[in-house]
């Protein structure tokens, strides 16, 4: 409360919950995530351990990532919540709503308008700028739990770069599969330093963290663990020199608004296992149909949904 | 000889709280060379070998080691990334029990690729080429190279975990009871393996057995230990042939003479 650079002096802190402190958490706790975020910028791809508080959620509904999102939110911010790529999910929703209860932040669904994103699984297909936070909920902050389980070891074989046994993995990929067929969380070399899990993100944005203006953060809640990509960070997906990483290709474009290379989800249409697949980035996908209805007359996207 | 070693290890102790592993360890191991560490149960066999491969860390002593012209490497002071580096190229370590050794979870061909992945190889079609020439050394046939190693036999298991360690072109290769769990036929097969790889390759190593008969086989030299420490060293038929040490006299009159 003294401390001039806690920014609670705002008018906006009439609109929060008097119960609580502003964004929640107690000062105290976000200067220590704080600490722990600023280690992590200055380490990109280094997990930074942190001493994760109750939040008044269950674990996998994204605690880490709201901690870290109560840690750096002001009263200026507009925040945006993403869940698979969707804003109106119950996960997605109430996390706005909470913040924008506790913190009294406007909330926005468009990407371009957000100064602080919150997301599980996607990141947005408008491309990212300069100033703009995106905060990811990670659930496995350690690459190499599955293939070590020993956090000593792991803990040993990031100090010392030894990250032969990820290439292990990938060599098992493509002897069993012909190819590398993890899809999703797929190791990323931060700065040709730390490898990293970018958290359950599908492998197609992968290219979107590599040298991102954005500020990447990433917050593991019950494994209470921080780590950051900082804007222009290098970030390289792992693989063989004669089996490169590749993105997913979508043989058809979004059935709603007719994008193609973007990230596609399949959607049951009816009970006769009718289906098409449409944009997981709800903003990004409502953004385009409202741009084509503009030039061809309105369309709704909603209703868009029953079409055969 | 005026070569000199390429190992030189001189008072190498020990102790796990007042029990003694090994005491005051000296040895000295030539490029090409096979040396045996015999003795009883509990005289501090693995104990040495643990130290001298990186995994125990002694009380005192010195480990050097000099793979390349007159540059010896005090093993014990080197910094822990190069030392682990060491331990995945230069050296090999072969486990009594392949168990310990391999990576059951992955298959046959990861196991005897990680070394090379471990040092930065980012081909696959080349890291499984190597594989399934070093599975073909060691005599398993080429087509099991996507098997996991719990589907191979105690014999087959040995020799890929040799394979996983020869994969990386060590100079010097560290084998605790090689042939340990396995029957006698299976053990013949091995050792025949191991002289020959040892010949073919130049490569030094340093087994533990408590088998005179193995020793006699496999090493030019020998060591006795009892009681953590060495009673006896030489090479290896005259100390068998003509005993100086009490002790090594009742092993020596123990074994039939092959
Ligand atoms: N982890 C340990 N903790 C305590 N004592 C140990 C440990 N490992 C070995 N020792 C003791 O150190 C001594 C040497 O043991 P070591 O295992 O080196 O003998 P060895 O010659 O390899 O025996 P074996 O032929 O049975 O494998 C023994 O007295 C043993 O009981
Ligand atoms: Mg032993
Ligand atoms: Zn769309």
């Amino acid at each position: 409360m003294t401390n001039p650079a806690e920014r609670v002096t705002n008018p906006a802190e009439r609109v929060t919950n008097p119960g609580y402190n502003y964004a929640y958490l107690d000062e105290q706790t976000k200067r220590m995530v704080r600490r722990a975020l600023l280690k992590a910028v200055a380490v990109p791809g280094y997990q930074v351990p942190f001493a994760s508080r109750e939040m008044p959620l269950p674990y996998g509904w994204g605690t880490g990532g709201i901690q870290v999102t109560a840690s750096v939110i002001g009263p200026d911010d507009t925040l945006k919540v993403i869940d698979q790529g969707a804003d109106d999910t119950t996960n997605a929703v109430s996390i706005r709503q909470f913040f924008a209860r506790v913190a009294g932040v406007r909330t926005t669904e468009r990407t371009a308008e957000a100064t602080l994103i919150q997301t599980r699984h996607r990141v947005p297909e408008t491309p990212l700028r300069e100033g703009q936070i995106l905060v990811y909920q990670v659930p496995l902050p350690e690459p190499l739990r599955k293939l070590e389980p020993r956090e000593t070891e792991t803990r040993r074989m990031h100090a010392l770069s030894e990250y032969g046994l990820m290439s292990v993995k990938l060599y098992e990929d493509v002897t069993r599969h012909g190819r590398i067929a993890t899809s999703y969380d797929y190791p990323v070399m931060v700065e040709e330093r730390y490898v990293m899990a970018p958290s359950p993100t599908p492998k197609f944005d992968n290219p979107k963290m590599h040298r991102s203006p954005a500020l990447q953060l990433f917050g593991a809640g019950r494994e209470k663990r921080i780590y950051a990509v900082p804007p222009y960070t290098r970030v390289r997906s792992l693989d063989f020199d004669d089996y490169p990483f590749e993105v997913q290709e979508f043989d058809t474009p979004c059935a709603l608004c007719g994008s193609s290379g973007v990230y596609l989800d399949e959607i049951i249409t009816d009970d006769q296992g009718g289906k098409m697949f449409v944009c997981s980035d709800t903003d990004f996908c409502a953004q385009r149909v409202a741009a084509a209805g503009d030039s061809q007359g309105a369309r709704d996207p909603q209703g868009a949904g029953g079409l055969q | 000889m005026t070569e000199q070693p390429i190992l030189r290890v001189r008072g190498v102790s020990k102790s796990y709280g007042r029990r003694i592993g090994c005491a005051d360890v000296d040895l000295d191991v030539y490029a090409g060379e096979v040396v045996a560490v015999v003795g009883e149960s509990g005289s501090g066999k693995t104990t040495l070998l643990n130290c001298l491969g990186g995994n125990l860390e002694p009380d005192a002593g010195s480990i050097a080691y000099r793979f390349t012209g007159d540059d010896w490497q005090e093993f014990l002071t080197l910094s822990e990334s190069r030392r682990r580096l060491l331990m995945r190229t230069e050296l090999g370590f072969v486990r009594q029990n392949p168990r310990d050794g391999l990576r059951l979870r992955v298959t046959a061909g990861a196991n005897v690729g990680e070394r090379l992945m471990a040092v930065g190889a980012r081909h696959y079609g080349r890291i499984r080429e190597a594989a399934v020439e070093w599975l073909e050394r060691v005599e398993i046939d080429a087509g099991r190279i996507d098997d996991f190693p719990l589907a191979f036999s105690g014999g087959m298991q040995q020799r890929l975990q040799i394979a996983r360690n020869l994969v990386s072109g060590p100079k010097l290769v560290y084998m605790d009871e090689p042939t340990g769990g396995l029957d006698v036929s299976v053990q013949a097969r091995l050792l025949d393996l191991l002289r020959r790889l040892a010949d073919d390759l130049g490569l030094a190593a340093v087994i533990v057995t408590h088998d005179l008969g193995v020793a006699r086989l496999l090493a030019e030299r020998m060591m006795v230990m009892r009681g953590g420490r060495v009673v006896e060293s030489g090479l290896t038929d005259q100390l068998l042939d003509d005993p100086q040490h009490p002790y090594t006299q009742l092993l020596a009159a123990s074994v039939l003479t092959p």
